[in-house]
């Protein structure tokens, strides 16, 4: 029983901080047609800052991932307007704009690589040590404090983007381009401002996952594959999905490792994934 | 007339001196002009195991640096040329390619790792090279390679001599534990390492209750160590690399998992920056490893070399002590260069018949390769961390934090047993 109950409570853990990575891949993903391979790559550029300033000023990570979001929504926005530039504007998206993403990846790589070697880095907290033991249930920080960060920072994107005037923009700008222009909005302009919060949210996941974790320059890749399946399953853009999505695929990793064997964890989450497509091909919560 | 004299002296005298002069910057310019050797790799600079490499490659560089101010090898400068592998296994093969048919190196050695060594492998076998190797676990069982050469003191029965050690000593305890759990990643080279373990438990008389390997993908290792600790397994032998090495010792300690033997093959606690991060964590561990700052293990030649490589390893990102892989890095170019200075020759059949007779003095202390081309002895250290203090790097660079259990030879002190968090 406690094995079962343990299991369940880590699936959520993980669940909540693969959200914190996905979310941010379910906007300019799900709702942007943005296929940004490098999403992760900024994942682990986020854990750097973190690591940096918290080796060097003792900064808790999670508070450098809050600070650090508007230089990462700058770097978003910018990146975007070289995007639409290059590619979006001639309608090359498709094969230049990934081929694009997977350079802009590698380059964070080797960056990351250059100014700090690649040595495994990882961060300090008092908390991080720390465990809260619910009866057999052990909670351990390191894992909680993503779960409530993670589940905060979704929240908010959730809310922003469905309570808005900008966020709605940015969700009719994923459904009709054309009508959000008769409306009087500028579509380049949205998607820049959508791509940027897209970023934004990476420098906070990045802090959590360096909380978890040593952290090296290429680990980014790691996440891509998963990255991806969560925003699919949970359906096009929609964050609730993703949301469940990224819930289950922790849940049932959690399971499979606890009851069966790890080694089968990916394959039955990624058998699920597919079963899931098989009979809702638009996902979850994806609009039909 | 005595001007004109003198004149004529002091003329021939500077001759006579300009001429010796240019005979021996002759000489000496011969010597630097001469063709260098070149010596071809692969390393992984990028990607998973790049601190490993980067660290590697610094070593080299020592040893290429050494070996061309003693005046090179058979009188010619040394020179290397590698390529990064990216830790990517399916480059290594066009590596060598390019390296034996483009760059026409005259010697090749190994990148890090069994990974990224097997698949090097069918191309040097192809132009008969010897190919010294550097920490490939058992990659010569599958291809029975005679010119293979490898430095990692693993032992002649590599997949064996691993964890022999770790179960020795957990025979050794009265009263005897009985059960054993096996988590292993889906790798090549902790597969092997597991491998050996459980033939190891099943030699000793022990009870494999638990036996599963994991994905490297994993984040969170909780669900694995809870599902172990249901097994109430006794000994947990941990075959992983150093991010889910990390990620396990964390999970062992949010469980709080009571077993009494911990450890066996967590790569990466070797590494300074992981031991820091771990600290406290890593107390009561029983390891494998291969050269730490005990007295046991001060062979001649080893403080220099770390000496060097901790002031060249400064703001390169790289494992900043150097005690676990570099020394062995300095180690097999030590092999090579000891072999063709004695057989005077690049001649792969010589160069590999005197690596099977020789015993070479290197900064790993002697080595002797067996006919498989392992360490004709084992001498994986089973070491134990005690009184490991937070957030303390310099702990590690004395004696007192790595115990030696194992081999006995080796030994620097006894274990503490039942393992305690």
């Amino acid at each position: 029983m406690d094995l079962f109950v343990n299991a369940i409570v880590a699936g959520l853990l993980l669940g909540a901080f693969y959200a914190s990575v996905s979310v941010g891949l379910s906007i300019s993903f799900g709702q942007l047609d943005i296929v940004n391979i490098a999403h992760p790559a900024f994942v682990i550029v986020g854990s750097y800052i973190a690591w940096i300033l918290n080796s060097r000023f003792g900064l808790d990570p999670v508070l450098v991932g809050v600070l650090a979001a508007p230089f990462f929504f700058l770097a978003g926005a910018l990146i975007y307007r070289i995007y639409y530039a290059a590619f979006e504007r001639t309608g090359q998206e498709s094969l230049s704009g990934l081929a694009f993403f997977f350079g802009v990846m590698f380059i964070i790589e080797v960056v990351l690589i250059l100014a700090y070697g690649v040595d495994y880095r990882l961060v300090s907290a008092d908390y991080l040590g720390r465990n809260i033991d619910l009866g057999f249930v052990g909670l351990p920080l390191r894992l909680v404090v993503p779960f409530v960060v993670a589940s905060v920072m979704t929240a908010a994107v959730w809310l922003y983007l469905s309570r808005t005037f900008t966020g709605r923009a940015i969700l009719a700008v994923a459904q009709d381009r054309l009508a959000l222009q008769l409306m009087g909005a500028d579509p380049v302009k949205i998607k820049q401002f959508a791509f940027g919060l897209a970023i934004a949210t990476t420098s906070v996941a990045g802090a959590l996952l360096i909380m978890i974790g040593p952290v090296e320059p290429s680990l980014g890749r790691a996440y891509i594959g998963r990255a991806f399946a969560i925003v699919v399953l949970g359906g096009m853009g929609s964050i609730p999905g993703m949301v469940i999505a990224a819930l289950l695929i922790g849940v049932v990793e959690s399971f499979v490792s606890s009851f069966a064997g790890p080694s089968w964890a990916p394959a039955v989450a990624f058998g699920a994934l597919l079963l899931t497509l098989a009979v809702r091909p638009s996902g979850l919560f994806g609009r039909a | 007339m005595i001007k004109r004299r003198s004149f004529m002296r002091a003329s021939l005298a500077s001759g006579v001196i300009a001429l010796a002069a240019a005979s021996g910057s002759l000489v000496s310019f011969a010597a630097q002009a001469a063709d260098p050797i070149k010596i071809g790799f692969s390393m992984a600079l990028t990607g998973g195991l790049a601190g490993a490499g980067k660290a590697a490659l610094i070593a080299m560089e020592i040893w290429r640096d050494d070996v061309n101010k003693k005046g090179g090898l058979l009188g010619r400068p040394v020179e290397f040329v590698y390529y990064d592998d990216a830790t990517n296994p399916a480059t290594v093969p066009g590596i060598y390619t390019k390296l034996l048919n483009v760059d026409k190196v005259d010697l090749v050695v190994s990148s890090y790792g069994t990974n990224e060594i097997a698949p090097a492998m069918p191309i040097v076998m192809r132009k008969k090279l010897v190919f010294p190797s550097l920490f490939g676990l058992a990659v010569n069982d599958e291809f029975k390679y005679d010119r293979y050469f490898q430095i990692m003191p693993a032992g002649p029965e590599p997949k064996i001599d691993w964890s022999r050690g770790f179960f020795q000593l957990a025979a050794e305890q009265k009263p005897k534990p009985q059960t054993v759990a096996i988590i292993a990643q889906d790798a090549e080279f902790s597969l092997n390492a597991a491998a050996g373990a459980r033939a190891n438990a099943k030699a000793g008389g022990f009870k494999i209750v638990y036996d599963k390997t994991f994905p490297s993908s994993t984040t969170d290792y909780s669900p694995i160590i809870r599902a172990i600790e249901a097994t109430n397994a006794e000994i947990i032998y941990v075959a992983s690399y150093p991010p889910q090495s990390a990620g396990m010792v964390k999970a062992v300690h949010e469980v709080g998992l009571k077993a009494k033997m911990l450890g066996g093959c967590l790569v990466g606690l070797q590494f300074a920056s992981l031991q820091q991060n771990l600290g406290p964590l890593l107390n009561g561990i029983i390891n494998y490893d291969f050269w730490v700052p005990e007295p046991t293990l001060n062979f001649p030649g080893i403080v220099e070399f770390l000496k060097k490589y901790q002031e060249a390893a400064k703001g390169k990102g790289v494992d900043p002590l150097g005690h676990y892989l570099p020394p062995y890095a300095y180690a097999y170019l030590q092999v090579l260069e000891q072999s063709v200075n004695a057989t005077k020759s690049l001649d792969q059949g010589k160069l590999a018949a005197y690596m099977h007779k020789a015993t070479f003095k290197t900064v790993v202390g002697d080595v002797k390769f067996a006919k498989n081309g392992e360490w004709a002895t084992t001498r994986v250290l089973q070491v134990q961390f005690r009184d490991v203090q937070p957030d303390n790097l310099e702990q590690f660079a004395g004696p007192g934090k790595r115990i030696v259990l194992y081999p006995k030879a080796w030994k620097s002190g006894d274990i503490a047993y039942p393992y305690k968090q």
